[in-house]
């Protein structure tokens, strides 16, 4: 069975660091679609174990309002993920984000894991969903089969800052340095029919730049971003937030597909579009995009 | 007895000062009083010097003796020296029992501290103390009971005699011989003088203190030399660097922004908001983030601001420069900006703190205006602020024009974050009543908004538009569901002071803190 | 569990707590500092001790100072500086007595 939470909309996945307490009590009102409590870089080597606490109770005893609460565990070559594993699952993360995923491989093993501690600690099994971090030039090139290792993979964001070290290159802000991977991946998480996000942009100061970054990407075909600041939630929504044209156009196609499916006809018209069923998911997901954003509220 | 904020006010307190447990915001409409009136000494002849030499001979001149009470204003901020000087010298005399009405007092005065542990200081009126000096007043330091008035409470008390001032020291960045004071040039500049008005016309002595003597006439002046007996120049006043420092970068805080977003929502959205609007704001991020996100709304829909009003920042004076603002009224300057806003712009203009917010005067500023943003330590489920006692019970802040602008504005909007670490802003009851709930129409937090129930109309008219509203109980039910129901702080039976409404009546009495203990 | 050796968790940011756990043998000796004393220096007191008792830590100097954390890092804190003193970091018991 697919997990009912696998294709949620997710174009803000903020991060936070587990480690300090007065972020991680409240971001939900910030209203992003996913944070990303942290494990990884944001806590120090010799606070990984603190972090862990904090995150159990947090994830046990604070009411995030429904926003899902992803945790980014550290990578398969530290001593930390196996703990790491245990307490997410314990704790009931929705969604655990492996960093410096590699190959198809890499998922499988923390897959055994999170099986393993979803027996341990009683969770129904396959309720905790994985998502795959990109941060090498090899995890990119294997894109693909990432996205076919899991059936609890929702998708694979891309880490810019590792790969473009790996790249031999930096962050140049033109994005040309970027292109090709965002290219790859975003073709294999749609190949594989899972989501994809892009990295994080870093400089607060220059909101233009992040906004721009932000409309490329969504025009590429992704889902959403890794953001590191709450100031970036509200621009990402806004971009992404449909047009009310668009949302007209989508809750027509979904109604009158709908209609001519029940009369048994494949291919038809709309506002002089030719439409057919595969317009249907893409409707749908603008539908869900515009009632997320509040400017939708029909029934569809 | 029990007043009409439902606090106790204890008949000992009531006897001992004479005034009347709080009736009501408004219930001293009409009332008729003859004002006081100084004791003033001649200057005819047009050889006599007003000048001293110092502080000492300025107090021996006034004739400075025991049980006097002196007053100060406080447009130096945190970087006032003149309280502290003039302290030091009184102490040094071996003088006692002196009773201090400041407009308000800061950490800057910190110093007086052990003037008050020495008997040289008994009484402290002000706005309020921040600092030392609310520690040594909440932990029973001072001998006789400290009174906190709002700035439109202070100038009644004087104007109508409750406080008579012997000696008024007014500090001054520019003043001439004959003392004609100006806020504008000299090394401390302030911007306006408002709040040292009332001191002047009132008190028997005044003393104009200055690090800046210009030629004479130093005019226009703030204060007429018709009512300063001497004048006494000293090396610095202040410390120019705290009196006004440079404009606050606008917050990046997306809490702030965001409760700042909503108060501009909610303004616009008012019947209030239109052509020749007024409309006054603090200095806290989420107040200067919804004056700069109302000025953009003014702009694209051509509207103007009538009158801004009160203390100024440079994001009010940048939307006069705009020519979105028709005239700023001003009572104090928080940053640069603003003093040279008012050096510059004709319409931006000084007035007293009794045309500002004196609820005794034949109508104040404050009675116009439609919209006063505003902050505070905790409002309770009756909508009654407390910004002078901290959640600790320690006195901590200043009502300034809180109760005064919220008595006269059509709407009155109170922002606070709902939690300041774990100590919930809005809880079932305020530490200390300092402004009263029937004059607070709606509060803005990170969480929610609430409207007064006692505000109808504007409850009908929000009620199409797209916040996140709801009652302050949901707003306190959410906060104490995250951090816990906070235990009442236990005081002492010791009352250290009394919580001055604007009309002179008592609001509330704080009490002495007690160590803390644990239960069983 | 006893307490083996001094250890610390936490910080002095707003909204934490820095909990220091030291070997004794009179019973728990609980010492708290908090910038909230007034309003919740019992709740805080009652969360060390019921967290100290999932441990079954019987002995020891426990030191809180509290910069207004809520109670589950106050918990998150007390656990890290109980499981440190005994070197532990690894197959914590997540909701057995970390709870």
């Amino acid at each position: 069975m697919i997990h009912p939470n696998k294709k949620r909309l997710r174009r803000s996945m903020m991060f936070l660091n587990c480690q300090k307490p007065g972020l991680i009590k409240d971001p939900y009102i910030y209203k992003p679609d996913s944070i990303m409590l942290d494990l990884e870089d944001a806590v120090a080597e010799n606070q990984k174990d603190a972090a862990r606490y904090s995150l159990y109770h947090a994830l046990q005893e604070i009411d995030y309002h429904g926003v899902e609460r992803v945790v980014r565990i550290n990578g398969l070559d530290t001593p930390h993920w196996k703990e790491d594993i245990r307490v997410c699952v314990a704790g009931g993360a929705d969604t655990i984000r492996i960093a410096k995923t590699e190959s198809a491989k890499d998922v499988k093993i923390v897959e055994e894991h999170v099986l393993a501690a979803e027996r341990e600690f009683g969770r129904p099994e396959g309720s905790t969903l994985l998502m795959a971090a990109l941060e090498s030039c090899k995890g990119v090139l294997n894109a693909l089969e990432v996205c076919e290792a899991s059936e609890r993979l929702i998708g694979i964001a891309l880490s810019g800052g590792d790969y473009t070290k790996d790249l031999q290159t930096t962050i140049t802000g033109t994005g040309v340095e970027l292109m090709g991977a965002r290219q790859h991946m975003i073709m294999a998480a749609r190949a594989a029919g899972v989501q994809c996000w892009d990295t994080v942009f870093t400089n607060l100061d220059d909101m233009e730049g992040f906004e721009n970054e932000t409309r490329m990407i969504k025009m590429m075909g992704f889902d959403g971003k890794s953001l590191v600041n709450p100031r970036q939630i509200t621009v990402v929504h806004k971009i992404f937030t449909p047009t009310e044209k668009e949302i007209i156009f989508a809750e027509k196609v979904v109604r009158e597909i709908d209609d001519k499916k029940a009369k048994g006809i494949g291919v038809f018209t709309v506002d002089g579009k030719m439409i057919d069923i595969a317009f249907y998911d893409g409707a749908k997901r603008t539908l869900a995009m515009a009632k997320a954003a509040g400017v939708y509220k029909g029934d569809l | 007895m029990i007043n009409a904020v439902g606090r106790e006010i204890p008949e000992e307190i009531l006897k001992a000062t004479g005034k009347e447990a709080f009736k009501g915001a408004y219930a001293y409409d009409n009332y008729e009083y003859t004002k006081a009136a100084p004791t003033v000494r001649a200057v005819s002849d047009p050889n006599r010097s007003k000048m001293v030499e110092n502080i000492h001979e300025a107090l021996v001149k006034c004739g400075i003796k025991d049980g006097m009470t002196l007053s100060f204003h406080h447009h130096f901020r945190e970087g006032d020296y003149v309280v502290n000087m003039v302290m030091e010298e009184v102490h040094n005399m071996g003088i006692k029992n002196i009773t201090i009405c400041a407009s308000s007092l800061g950490k800057a005065n910190d110093p007086i501290v052990p003037y008050i542990e020495d008997g040289t200081i008994v009484g402290i009126q002000s706005s309020g103390v921040r600092g030392k000096i609310g520690e040594a007043i909440s932990t029973g330091k001072l001998r006789d009971l400290a009174i906190m008035r709002s700035h439109g409470g202070r100038v009644r008390a004087i104007e109508s005699g409750e406080v008579h001032i012997d000696i008024a020291f007014i500090g001054a960045p520019t003043c001439d011989e004959y003392g004609n004071l100006r806020a504008n040039g000299g090394k401390s500049d302030c911007g306006v003088l408002s709040y040292a008005a009332v001191d002047a016309e009132y008190a028997d002595k005044v003393v104009a203190i200055t690090d800046c003597l210009v030629p004479f006439p130093n005019i226009p002046a703030s204060i007429s030399m018709v009512h300063v007996d001497y004048v006494c120049v000293v090396d610095e006043i202040g410390n120019p660097a705290k009196i006004a420092t440079g404009a606050a970068k606008p917050t990046t805080d997306v809490r702030k922004i965001m409760m700042a977003d909503y108060c501009t929502q909610f303004v616009i959205n008012t019947p209030y908001f239109k052509d020749g609007f007024s409309y006054q704001t603090g200095v806290g991020g989420a107040s200067i983030a919804s004056t700069i996100s109302l000025g953009k709304i003014m702009e694209e829909r051509g509207i103007h601001m009538g009158l801004g009003l009160g203390g100024i920042t440079t994001p009010m004076c940048s939307l006069l420069e705009k020519g979105l603002i028709n005239k700023l009224v001003d009572t104090q300057d928080f940053d640069l900006g603003a003093i040279e806003s008012i050096k510059k712009n004709p319409n931006h203009i000084e007035i007293t703190a009794s045309e500002y917010a004196n609820p005794f005067n034949k109508g104040a500023y404050v009675n116009k205006l439609d919209f006063v943003i505003l902050a505070s330590l905790e409002v309770d489920v009756n909508f009654n602020c407390n910004v002078v006692v901290g959640s600790d019970g320690m006195i901590t802040g200043a009502q300034g024009g809180h109760p005064d602008t919220a008595a006269g504005a059509k709407c009155t909007i109170v922002i606070a974050p709902l939690l300041q670490g774990r100590i919930p802003a809005i809880c079932t009851n305020v530490t200390t009543v300092t402004t009263p709930g029937e004059t607070v129409d709606v509060v803005i937090t990170d969480y929610g908004i609430a409207i007064n129930p006692r505000r109808q109309d504007l409850i009908e008219c929000m009620k199409d538009v797209d916040l996140p509203f709801c009652t302050i109980e949901e707003l306190r039910d959410k906060a104490y569901a995250m951090v816990g129901t906070p235990d009442a702080v236990k005081f002492d039976d010791r009352i250290v002071g009394i919580i001055d409404a604007r009309d002179g009546t008592i609001i509330d009495v704080v009490r002495q803190i007690k160590d803390f203990e644990f239960d069983d | 569990m006893e307490i083996i050796n001094i250890a610390l968790a936490g910080t002095l940011e707003s909204s934490d707590a820095q909990v220091t756990v030291e070997p004794g043998e009179n019973g728990i000796e609980l010492t708290i500092e908090s910038s909230v004393i007034h309003q919740y220096g019992n709740q805080i007191r009652k969360v060390v001790l019921e967290t100290l008792e999932r441990l079954d830590v019987q002995n020891g100097r426990v030191t809180i100072i509290d910069k207004g954390a809520l109670d589950c890092t106050l918990k998150a804190r007390v656990e890290c500086a109980v499981y440190r003193s005994n070197g532990i970091t690894e197959n914590l018991p997540w909701g057995g007595v970390i709870k």
